[in-house]
């Protein structure tokens, strides 16, 4: 795991960034947190479609499972409401728990697929539940004088 | 390092390159420990007009007069009746009406500190890129315009479970809101299912701390009844033996507890009665009071949030899952992220000025005054707050 975020963080600060493509959220289903499968342009040639429509139903499968209003739901709910909410203060709410699982899920699709194609997904937590950022990065290997890429890479992110 | 080795550079000078590299991330990764630079919390640099306490777990708005007010007049009439009337009604009934009385003080305190001090569902910033690929955006699809050309309004139509719903871009925060939210004037944030700011609690509600806020108007109904039928009782107990006006002097006290909880009533009631009928529609105040599911607008007019079933929307807004804090108000900045776009419309400007340049945004139909909303929430409970609570 070390060695695999090592590799994460060199993505970052050997190769430059290029653009960032962001993933609106679908709203036609109300206000629950679902993203929109359709595939931009700007990655056509970067990832296969269907790889990335797997990882956006995954995710917004993932979020649905913390929005679903159910009878676990409503245990919750009560049990909290009892305790004047101070329950939360040792246990996590559902919410979290599944915030956790998607951390952990894009971690490892960002490791096992977008990486390896120079790209690296955002977790959209921390973009405040509005987007999905991709990061494009181009190879900077290629590029000829190492000095000229040393620059931009400290200018870069 | 075995990791460079598919990207194909040669060994001497990517040692160089990723030394280079290596120095600025450790530092940016030891500066909690070198403090070199003073790290900050997000709270610290967060560009709404909100004040935090205990080093950001606690968020309220800029004012916050009028919350201490609150907590003044329920503390003292709490406090009164368990002091004066509680002794006589526990020893001649039972001592089960302190107890109940505990109870119900207990959860009301609990459930407006909880309304104040948590997030109400604040939307962070846009950052720089997702502000420009958003302006990319209406930029295509709006075309090129002329000089003394006024660009049309920003909006995005959207379909929900039927009905057109138009979302509007935020010139503030730099992002297309989210249905059902709104921008506070006085908070200087977007507010996910922005209900109204109310004063009495210092703080926005919305989507994070509307239950709180419901489960504290209905509690403190519930309370200022239970004080005020109690009292009465006590008096009227008190009359039987020793004659009103005694009575009356005995227990000074609950002259005072009546007049409060007789005005109280009315307002809080009425407030509580107000927002059961809107949990029970699944509508926010801001809605409400523009009347957009209203069927006035239109014949094909109605609510797409609404389950359709009363007891559902009742037990999706109080029992539904509790969303966390976008805002993470306590990590730390990291150095090299630039921060997002802290534009507001005169920082320091007095919140009148604001809501004028706001309303300013011909195209921003949707921001409702907040002025007209805290007067809807004083009006409803003008007549015994500011004398009592």
């Amino acid at each position: 795991m070390a060695t695999e975020f090592h590799n994460l963080q060199e993505l970052r600060h050997s190769a430059s960034l290029a653009n960032k493509v962001f993933i609106q959220r679908d709203y036609t289903d109300g206000t629950v947190c679902k993203f929109q499968t359709k595939f931009p342009s700007e990655l056509d040639s970067r990832i296969e479609r269907t790889l990335f429509e797997d990882t956006v139903k995954t995710l917004n499968n993932y979020y649905a499972e913390a929005e679903k209003i159910g009878g676990q739901s409503y245990l919750e709910g009560c049990l909290a409401c009892l305790t004047v909410y101070l329950i939360f203060l040792c246990i996590e709410t559902r919410y979290e728990k599944v915030l956790k699982k998607i951390s952990r899920y894009i971690q490892e699709q960002n490791e096992k697929v977008y990486a390896p194609r120079g790209l690296l997904i955002t977790d959209p937590i921390e973009r405040g539940m509005r987007v999905i950022e991709i990061s494009v990065y181009e190879d900077r290997g290629s590029s000829a004088s190492s000095s000229g890429s040393s620059t931009t890479s400290s200018s870069g992110r | 390092m075995t990791g460079n080795m598919h990207l194909g550079v040669e060994e001497p000078i990517r040692e160089c390159q990723y030394n280079q590299i290596c120095t600025h991330n450790s530092s940016t990764m030891d500066t909690p420990h070198t403090k070199k630079k003073k790290i900050k919390r997000k709270w610290q640099v967060f560009p709404g007009r909100n004040k935090f306490y205990c080093n950001g777990r606690i968020m309220m708005a800029k004012q916050t007069g009028v919350f201490y007010l609150t907590v003044v007049l329920i503390l003292v009439t709490s406090g009164l009746f368990f002091a004066f009337d509680c002794p006589f009604l526990a020893s001649n009934l039972t001592p089960a009406i302190p107890a109940i009385g505990g109870v119900l003080f207990i959860f009301v305190m609990g459930m407006l500190l909880r309304a104040s001090f948590s997030d109400p569902g604040v939307l962070p910033r846009a950052t720089p890129e997702e502000a420009a690929d958003i302006e990319r955006q209406i930029d295509t699809a709006n075309g090129p315009s002329g000089p003394g050309y006024r660009p049309p309004p920003r909006t995005r139509e959207v379909l929900i479970n039927g009905q057109t719903v138009k979302l509007k871009y935020c010139f503030t925060c730099k992002i297309f809101r989210p249905p059902r939210a709104s921008h506070c004037s006085l908070c200087d944030n977007c507010v996910e299912r922005f209900d109204h700011h109310c004063p009495w609690v210092g703080n926005c509600v919305g989507r994070r701390n509307y239950r709180f806020f419901y489960l504290f108007i209905l509690s403190l109904s519930l309370l200022t009844i239970f004080i005020f039928a109690f009292v009465i009782t006590h008096v009227i107990l008190r009359s039987n033996r020793t004659g009103f006006l005694s009575a009356l002097k005995d227990s000074p006290a609950s002259v005072l507890e009546v007049v409060v909880c007789f005005f109280s009533i009315w307002s809080i009631v009425g407030l509580s009665g107000f927002h059961t009928y809107l949990i029970s529609s699944n509508q926010t105040t801001n809605e409400d009071i523009k009347g957009s599911w209203s069927s006035k607008r239109g014949k094909g007019n109605y609510n797409p949030y609404s389950y359709g079933n009363l007891i559902t929307n009742c037990c999706a807004a109080l029992c539904g899952p509790l969303p966390p804090s976008l805002i993470d108000r306590r990590g730390f900045v990291q150095p090299d992220t630039p921060q997002p776009v802290a534009q507001t419309n005169g920082t320091g400007a007095c919140p009148s000025n604001q809501v004028q340049s706001h309303m300013t945004y011909i195209d921003d139909e949707d921001c409702v005054n907040p002025s007209a909303l805290m007067s809807l929430d004083s009006v409803s409970s003008a007549k015994a707050k500011h004398i009592s609570r």
